[in-house]
């Protein structure tokens, strides 16, 4: 499964959620396959995704916020796992595409195949922490981890097979007035 | 009135309603005063608290990010990706270590050039003065409002004195 069969999995499977995805290919992929005002692209701030994420889900606890981050995002500000688990945000979900590489900055590798990323959650203190390795396995787990108490983490393992998928065409102060407006509505 | 409990109420009577960050002794009566009051939300690390506060601002908040001066460096990448580019807003509350050459040699290089860091990536800033501290926060808020750029009040020692 590629990173982009993924994320398309995960957005067929969401409904009202706010979404933030990580810089690099992610944010583009989630674009090209479907784009809402409720979809926050990084284009830059590397690792911070899991922090805006939480500081969206703290400050509106009435709606969902779904974070879809990459392995090298994660490594790069692990601290992060570990203030979402504190806090405890019950509104957070966390979904992590793992291809252990740099996917776009040309596929160095990440360390992830040697630190098992769901682990670390878990020893965290995320509260429900789920792995998927293949396209069925996420199908049946995307259904049971959006339901199942949070903060929550779901560990995708992808291939780092990608297309060359256009960068995220909206301008950056217009995506923000854009989220915010559709932040502000009922979930 | 303690000068800390004063910059909290000040803080909170101009409508700022999010407060994360890490600590600093300077800071650290502020700090307090916000847990007591649970407005507080600790981070780990400053441009992780410059995230957070990012998403809150996403979800219609007006937040403060409160650091060490020597945080300044951990925050310039969130800073000129994320806040800069996306028009998001933030008061950054920074305290002064090494100010005017006194403290200890890991404050002196950071804190002789973190204003010209500031000014170098154009966010604005201003030394809260003890009899100016309404004026000071005003003016924060009122460059916000009006730029939606993050802006900086840097706080010394002394003026908590």
């Amino acid at each position: 499964m590629t990173r982009a069969e993924a994320i398309h999995i995960v957005l067929e499977k969401l409904n009202n959620e706010l979404v933030v995805v990580c810089n690099g290919f992610p944010s583009r992929e989630a674009f090209a396959f479907r784009d809402s005002p409720k979809h926050f692209y990084m284009i830059g701030s590397m690792g911070l995704a899991p922090a805006i994420g939480a500081g969206l889900a703290f400050a509106n606890p009435s709606h969902t916020v779904v974070v879809l981050d990459g392995d090298g995002n994660l490594l790069m500000n692990m601290g992060s796992l570990a203030t979402i688990a504190a806090h405890q945000p019950k509104n957070l979900l966390h979904i992590v595409f793992d291809n252990e590489a740099y996917g776009s900055t040309g596929n160095q590798a990440t360390i992830s195949e040697k630190v098992l990323l769901d682990e670390v959650a878990r020893s965290c203190g995320y509260v429900t922490v789920k792995k998927s390795l293949d396209q069925t396995s996420l199908l049946r787990t995307i259904d049971e981890i959006l339901t199942a108490p949070k903060p929550g983490f779901l560990l995708v393992k992808v291939s780092r097979d990608a297309k060359n998928t256009p960068r995220v065409s909206i301008d950056p102060p217009a995506m923000t007035t854009r989220f915010r407006g559709a932040a502000k509505g009922n979930p | 009135m303690d000068t800390s409990l004063k910059i909290v109420q000040v803080l909170v009577s101009k409508g700022f309603n999010f407060f994360t960050g890490v600590p600093d002794s300077t800071l650290a009566g502020i700090i307090e005063e916000l847990t007591q009051q649970n407005r507080y939300l600790s981070s780990v690390r400053e441009d992780e608290a410059i995230g957070i506060a990012a998403g809150a601002f996403l979800a219609g908040k007006s937040p403060v990010v409160l650091m060490q001066n020597s945080g300044l460096g951990n925050s310039l990448n969130a800073l000129t990706s994320l806040n800069l580019i996306y028009s998001i807003p933030c008061l950054l509350l920074i305290s002064w270590r090494g100010y005017q050459g006194n403290d200890a040699p890991e404050h002196l290089i950071m804190g002789e050039c973190c204003t010209e860091i500031l000014s170098a990536v154009s966010i604005a800033h201003r030394v809260i003065q003890r009899n100016s501290i309404v004026e000071d926060i005003t003016w924060a808020k009122t460059q916000i409002e009006a730029n939606n750029v993050p802006v900086a009040l840097m706080l010394t020692q002394a003026t908590l004195k």
